[in-house]
């Protein structure tokens, strides 16, 4: 079953046109992965989804719903989260109010906060910490945790592993493997092998057009596809 | 910044608070003269007019040049109300509910208006609007008073002569020293009031919309992306901030008997809360307090200081002139600029991060 439907989406910033008609489907569950190379658009796909950019009118719909035209704060509120590149944490609130500002009633569901303790030891020890303090992948963690806080459909998050350690990127994977069981993500990465590792269908965007579209396993088996579309060698 | 629930400069800038608020609270009986009671009704009302800017300019980054508007419509309400009803109560209670609706609807519709647009417009936006209601507070005389403004009288309860408590002679009773009338009701009157509503935007501070506010400052989209309406929040602590300032206002214009242009509606008192603000920190409540106490007392006592200063330093060559009382403002421009200097994120900003763990 379709969760997010993109068609056709155009995107415009400012004079130039970025994004000339991405189309995709996200199935429900399991992590759906965009790749591309630098500037080919996908960051911009994400922020359009999210309303950050305004595309064209009904190219995205989400469990059935047009979104286009719908404010930020409203698409969020349909269930779907989104974890930018630059991680999106206030610098200048402790680690417990930057997840506290994700929950919809201003109270923790102590089962779901528990689940995060698990997944990331560092945001239980670093508490009352305030964020610009965490190293890099600490941030990283606190931008997911929040992602997850609450119950969500859907989540997008671009290039998780940017700039992040091995250990991390490792940690960051079995986490995102786990979550991927009750919530379904849109995952924006450069990193090929840890995109791989996750992702169950993918599609590549290329000059702001989708290119190709599948499963990952059979992606990850064409090495010559590869090497065309993303400039990777066997 | 350093994390600073727990620090030793949190402990001095709470101290401090403790020893300002027993200070105000006692004030009748420590300062016994009618100019110290004057300065210190002054501070209590400065006091909820700085916080509610900083709930503005600290908290949510909005910068305005209306405040001063909003209490000018609480002022006036109260002005016009008392001057036509006569000094009731009912006078008192209709005139701050009518600032307070005015101030409401003008703070909803510059909101819905101009939050959209970039802070500078806003800004913009919001000068002109006090700029209008100044140049109609003057036209509209015949309600105003225009530039002599308006003089009527307080509720009886307030009135000087008025003794709270008589001896067995007849005459009002003396507590320390001082006479149990009602000028010291007004005064306790205006302490409690400002008391209470500073305690109401405090707790707004640390309170989940507070922490709301605060994202929204750092961040508009990242606020917006986790589902949080930014304009509708901007707007609602523009009026939430507009409220506040009216019923200081109102406050103000019970205790000074006189409403005007000057008292109420001038750019004078807009750059008086913005430096107050700086002066004591952004963004922390504790810095309206300190603002608020330093520059009334430099306002009021900086001049005498420094005839003080100047007499002792008759016999030195230069300095006398230099500290001329009439000199006073230039030396409040340096102090402000040695305060910028020394304390970049305000006295009670700078000091609370003393001794934080980064």
């Amino acid at each position: 079953m379709t969760l997010l439907s993109v068609k056709d989406m155009k995107t415009n910033i400012g004079q130039y046109s970025v994004l000339h008609g991405i189309s995709f489907d996200v199935p429900e569950g399991g992590v759906f992965v965009l790749l591309g190379r630098n500037g080919a658009g996908k960051t911009t796909t994400l922020r359009s989804i999210m309303g950050l950019w305004q595309p064209s009118a009904n190219s995205v719909s989400f469990q059935g719903q047009d979104l286009s035209g719908m404010g930020t704060a409203d698409i969020a509120r349909k269930g779907i989260a989104y974890v930018p590149e630059n991680m999106g944490i206030f610098g200048g609130l402790t680690v417990e109010e930057n997840l506290i500002l994700a929950t919809a009633k201003g109270t923790f569901d102590q089962k779901r906060l528990q689940r995060i303790y698990d997944l990331f030891p560092a945001i239980e020890k670093f508490w009352t910490k305030q964020a610009w303090s965490l190293s890099g992948g600490q941030k990283q963690m606190l931008a997911v945790a929040r992602a997850i806080i609450e119950p969500r459909a859907l989540i997008l998050i671009d290039e998780p592993t940017k700039g992040l350690a091995p250990s991390i990127v490792a940690a960051m994977g079995e986490a995102f493997r786990e979550i991927s069981q009750s919530t379904t993500i849109l995952l924006v990465e450069q990193n090929f092998n840890f995109a791989r590792s996750l992702g169950r269908d993918m599609a590549v965007i290329e000059d702001g057009r989708v290119v190709h579209t599948g499963s990952m396993a059979g992606f990850a088996a064409d090495t010559e596809l590869q090497g065309h579309l993303l400039g990777l060698s066997a | 910044m350093a994390h600073v629930n727990n620090t030793y400069g949190t402990m001095a800038v709470k101290t401090g608070m403790l020893i300002i608020a027993a200070a105000l609270l006692f004030a009748p009986f420590l300062f016994q003269d009618v100019r110290a009671l004057e300065v210190a009704a002054r501070i209590c009302i400065f006091i909820v007019l700085v916080a509610s800017y900083d709930l503005l300019i600290g908290y949510t980054g909005i910068v305005s040049f209306a405040h001063t508007m909003f209490f000018g419509f609480g002022s006036y309400g109260a002005a016009i109300a008392l001057k036509q009803m006569g000094p009731g109560w009912d006078a008192v209670a209709i005139g701050t509910l009518a600032g307070i609706l005015v101030s409401l609807v003008v703070a909803t519709v510059i909101g819905l208006i101009s939050l959209r647009v970039k802070a500078i417009f806003f800004a913009m936006i919001t000068l002109a609007a006090a700029s209008v209601v100044l140049v109609l507070a003057s036209q509209l005389s015949h309600l105003t008073g225009g530039e002599d403004g308006i003089t009527y009288r307080a509720p009886d309860l307030f009135k000087t002569a008025n003794k709270l408590m008589v001896d067995d002679n007849g005459k009002v009773v003396r507590w320390f020293g001082v006479k149990l009338n009602g000028k010291l009701a007004a005064y306790y009157f205006v302490f409690f009031s400002s008391l209470a509503l500073f305690l109401v935007m405090l707790r707004i501070t640390v309170s989940p919309l507070g922490t709301v506010l605060k994202a929204i400052r750092e961040n508009e989209s990242r606020a917006e992306a986790i589902g949080y309406r930014v304009v509708a929040y901007r707007t609602f602590v523009f009026c939430l901030s507009a409220v506040a300032a009216s019923v200081a206002g109102s406050i103000y214009a019970i205790w000074l008997k006189y409403t005007g242009p000057d008292t109420a509606l001038s750019f004078a008192i807009m750059i008086d809360i913005l430096l107050m603000v700086v002066i004591g920190g952004m963004g922390t409540m504790w810095g309206a307090v300190i603002g608020a106490v330093l520059m009334v007392m430099a306002q009021y006592y900086l001049r005498d200081l420094m005839g003080a200063a100047s007499e002792a330093t008759a016999n030195i060559p230069l300095l006398p002139e230099l500290l001329a009382p009439d000199r006073w403002l230039f030396w409040l421009g340096i102090i402000f600029i040695l305060l910028v200097y020394f304390f970049p994120r305000g006295i009670a900003g700078t000091v609370m991060t003393k001794g934080a763990r980064k």
